[in-house]
């Protein structure tokens, strides 16, 4: 008997058969990578203590299996991840499954404003400076755009720090909500929105840029191509063929940028969570860096090549859906 | 009547006296109640109970939920939940009458069952520095529920154990850690304590949240409603909070030392080193022993003369510090001295003591090649090992700077000794034999960070230690932290250089602040906050 499926299912299937040895590959060679650095999670808490004896450090290392060979940790680290066990982080005295879903949330709040705003914002500019090439509205767009891309994320978040927090005061300086104040229902997203409006804004106005650019370089491709003129010799209106013809088409390469970059801003949300004291995932892998704290490390390397996975697995469904001639095989 | 300037000096005396005395009760009558006091810390601390951290990043958070047997004021220890001690003439018992009437968080009593758990299951096994402290604590007895008594195999200074008591004497509630892991126990990120204020909640990357107990032991206090402790890693960040109001106190230089000097011509803040006193800290040059260079003691000498001290003090630290006198700072109280050998700067001494030494200038410009690794604790460490490198250049030595995080640091140096000099960031915490001892000490546990691991040994000196640390005479005692302080700085194992108290910016609004030798580790139940 044939087991039929939908197509769309057996390329899933596909997909994460695919994914699956890149998965493992990514989790041996950071466990590797991750070892060759000096010092251990043990080193980094006594380094965070100001001190300890040499009993109380060899208890921690024995304690936290740091005194087994490196293959015997690595072994017991790929069984226990096998059933999605992460764990326990020795820095925050958690499972590491908790310490990452505390954070994820944040995280994902975070990219998903930014994203938005960045390929919104980005296509919407990049197709006005293409449609008026050459034109002041153009060059002015294009220079904010290379402004924004020139910026390093450190400087425009602490730009705008100074700006909304210190001297207007309209902002709050950092963290994800008003510690102490006990807001409920509409009164809490609103202080959470309050909270992400400045670390959204610093890290979408990098992105936008890369949109923008690319944008505009299609949607002018695109507009030069024979259908869009046969479109016009018919009589189609300036707006659809924009809409219907045009932008359709110049996406493509677009949203392409957007799967590819989705882990590039996970990496870009590091400064950011870290300057606006954010709990997310990327200050979470900032600390552990720094507190050698391998598992948590892990964990969230193991969730990012997840997220991407399926966020190439998306993209790729979208650009079936935005270019037919394209089929998911 | 002759109005003399004596008398007019006597005048002025009085009426600035009686004004602070005025000022003092406007004061005390205007203390407002309530509030939430908002407190920038630069880490996050994670294991949020004394008796297993020894730290001031925890002390820090915890001093406010749990107390210590002992504190130490401005006039001398306090009694907190000890209110008597004693120590018996051969040295091998100490006795402390135990507060009476105090209970823990959840509304257990606090009793000499919780100090004995405490001392024999945590600080004699697992808290850092006890352990070596409480190494010869045998048993704890209750002969009744406020009266313990520490009996030792061998004689315990009372003066010692008292001076470790701030730091190393915090107590657990016995009921919520016996039969546990207590390496495990879930009170170790959720402090059940009985000070003034109460853990609320921990939100990791983000804040700790306490509350006011209603029932502390104190009457009528504490003032604040809350505490918040929030973890800002960007100094920048931090500095924006203070600025815009968000955050009330920033400790331990928790913002860059351009924004201490900023924020001190700033009349909203309070900037100083006051309340530190007992958390002094040495700048250091530590030498790799094992290169043959760096064990002539000539060479040491010549680059201690080659550091101009008070040009690193102005310029590094804004002028909020003083130079070394060797393992006990100022601080130390009667363990400290001033009458020890010192190396004034005179770089063409140093040149000429080189040039003795057998290091003249060689074809390349230089005597000899040194690789430097600073301890990353700080924008002083950085910018110290900076200063160190250009003034060494001055005398003809090279030197190459290998910056590296904590953990690189410390295998670095302690345990790989892959280095010819390296500064760090020593603590004294309150007695030289918890503290600096154990970097001039031999036979250390080999690759221990924060100890002698710089192959220097001197067994003079070793007994030294050793019979200074059990001797029970007070003023023999000091007698004897002279001796090792004054034969450190002429042999010169490690430059204790310039030691430096934190620097804490704190908003005008906070009242009380800073009033103890070590405040940011103390339970500011007398802290309030101007709204």
């Amino acid at each position: 008997m044939t087991l039929h499926m939908p197509p769309i299912l057996t390329y899933a299937l596909r997909r994460l058969i695919q994914a699956i040895p890149v998965v493992i590959l990514i989790m041996i060679g950071t466990f590797l990578l991750l070892k060759l650095a000096p010092g251990d999670t043990v080193d980094a808490l006594v380094g965070d203590m100001g001190g300890a004896d040499a009993a109380f450090i060899a208890r921690l290392r024995a304690e936290y299996g740091l005194d087994q060979p490196i293959w015997v940790q690595l072994w017991r680290y790929m069984v226990k991840l096998a059933s999605f066990d992460f764990g326990w982080s020795f820095v925050y005295e958690q499972p590491v499954a908790t310490v990452l879903m505390d954070r994820l949330g944040t995280t994902l709040m975070l990219m998903a404003a930014s994203l938005s705003i960045a390929f919104t914002a980005g296509i919407v500019l990049g197709a006005i400076a293409a449609r008026r090439a050459y034109s002041a509205t153009d060059n002015l767009i294009s220079i904010l755009g290379l402004v924004f891309y020139a910026t390093p994320s450190f400087f425009l978040s602490l730009m705008l720090m100074l700006v909304f927090s210190v001297k207007l005061g309209w902002l709050p300086v950092g963290g994800i909500k008003t510690i102490a104040a006990f807001y409920t229902g509409w009164d809490h997203v609103w202080d959470v929105v309050r909270h992400l409006i400045m670390p959204t804004t610093a890290l979408s106005l990098i992105y936008l840029a890369f949109y923008l650019r690319l944008m505009r370089a299609s949607v002018m491709e695109v507009a030069d191509l024979d259908y869009v003129r046969t479109a016009r010799a018919k009589g189609a209106r300036e707006g659809r063929l924009m809409t219907h013809h045009i932008m359709r088409n110049a996406l493509l390469p677009v949203v392409t940028l957007l799967g590819l970059q989705f882990s590039t801003v996970l990496g870009g949300s590091i400064v950011v969570e870290t300057i606006f004291t954010l709990p997310g995932l990327g200050q979470l892998a900032y600390q552990s860096v720094v507190q050698r704290d391998m598992n948590t490390l892990m964990g969230i390397i193991f969730l990012c090549a997840i997220i991407v996975v399926v966020v190439n697995f998306l993209t790729d469904l979208l650009y079936a859906r935005l270019d037919s001639r394209i089929e998911l095989a | 009547m002759t109005f003399t300037m004596k008398q007019a000096g006597l005048a002025l005396a009085m009426t600035g006296a009686l004004s602070s005395v005025a000022l003092t009760a406007q004061a005390q009558d205007e203390v407002q109640k309530g509030g939430t006091a908002v407190i920038h810390m630069i880490s996050e601390q994670r294991i949020l109970n004394p008796g297993l951290r020894a730290s001031t990043g925890v002390y820090n958070i915890t001093g406010k939920i749990m107390e210590p047997l002992i504190d130490k004021s401005y006039e001398g220890y306090e009694p907190v939940l000890a209110t008597e001690w004693s120590g018996s003439d051969d040295g091998l018992t100490v006795t402390l009458k135990l507060r009476e009437g105090v209970n823990w968080h959840d509304g257990e009593p606090f009793t000499c069952d919780d100090v004995a758990f405490s001392a024999i299951e945590l600080w004699k096994k697992l808290l850092n520095y006890s352990s070596a402290l409480q190494a010869n604590l045998e048993s704890v007895d209750c002969p009744d529920p406020h009266t313990a008594v520490f009996n030792y195999s061998k004689p315990m200074p009372i003066e010692l154990f008292v001076a470790a008591m701030p730091d190393l004497g915090h107590p657990v509630p016995k009921h919520l850690f016996e039969g546990t892991d207590i390496l495990k126990n879930e009170y170790n990120t959720a402090p059940v304590g009985t000070g003034p204020f109460k853990f609320v909640e921990y939100q990791r990357g983000q804040y700790v949240l306490a509350e006011k107990n209603e029932d502390y032991w104190r009457e009528g206090y504490p003032y604040l409603d809350r505490i918040v402790w929030r973890f800002i890693k960007d100094k920048s960040a931090a500095a924006a909070a203070l600025e815009a109001g968000e955050v009330h106190e920033s400790g331990f230089i928790g913002v860059s030392m351009a924004d201490v000097a900023r924020f001190g011509e700033d009349d909203r803040f309070d900037v100083g080193t006051q309340g530190y006193e007992n958390n002094v800290a040495h700048s250091t040059v530590e030498f790799n022993h094992r290169n043959p260079i760096l064990a002539d003691l000539k060479v040491r000498q010549a680059m201690y003369h080659g550091l101009d001290i008070d040009y690193a003090i102005q310029t590094i630290m804004h002028g909020y510090a003083k130079p070394g006198r060797g393992p006990v700072p100022s601080a130390g109280g009667i363990n400290y001295t001033d009458d020890v050998p010192t190396y004034d700067y005179d770089p063409e001494l140093a040149k000429q003591m080189l040039d003795e030494a057998g290091y003249p200038v060689q074809d390349d410009g230089y005597r000899f090649h040194l690789k430097h690794r600073p301890a990353p604790w700080g924008e002083y460490t950085q910018l110290w090992a900076e200063y160190y490198a250009q003034a060494m250049k001055e005398i003809g030595i090279d030197v190459e700077i290998l910056t590296n995080d904590a953990p690189g640091f410390l295998n670095g140096v302690y345990r790989d000794h892959d280095f010819d000099t390296a500064n760090g960031w020593h603590q004294f915490r309150s007695d030289p034999a918890v503290s600096t001892m154990v970097w001039l000490r031999s036979g250390q546990p080999e690759g221990t960070p924060w100890t002698n691991q710089f192959g220097w040994k001197d067994e003079e000196m070793d007994a030294m230690i050793d019979a200074a640390a059990s001797e029970l005479d007070v003023q023999k005692r000091a007698e004897m932290y002279h001796e090792i302080q004054a034969r450190e700085m002429a042999e010169l194992p490690v430059i204790f250089a310039i030691e430096h108290p934190f620097i804490s910016v704190t908003s005008k609004k906070l009242h009380n602040h800073h009033n103890t030798p070590r405040w940011n580790s103390s339970s500011w139940y007398d802290l309030w906050l101007e709204q």
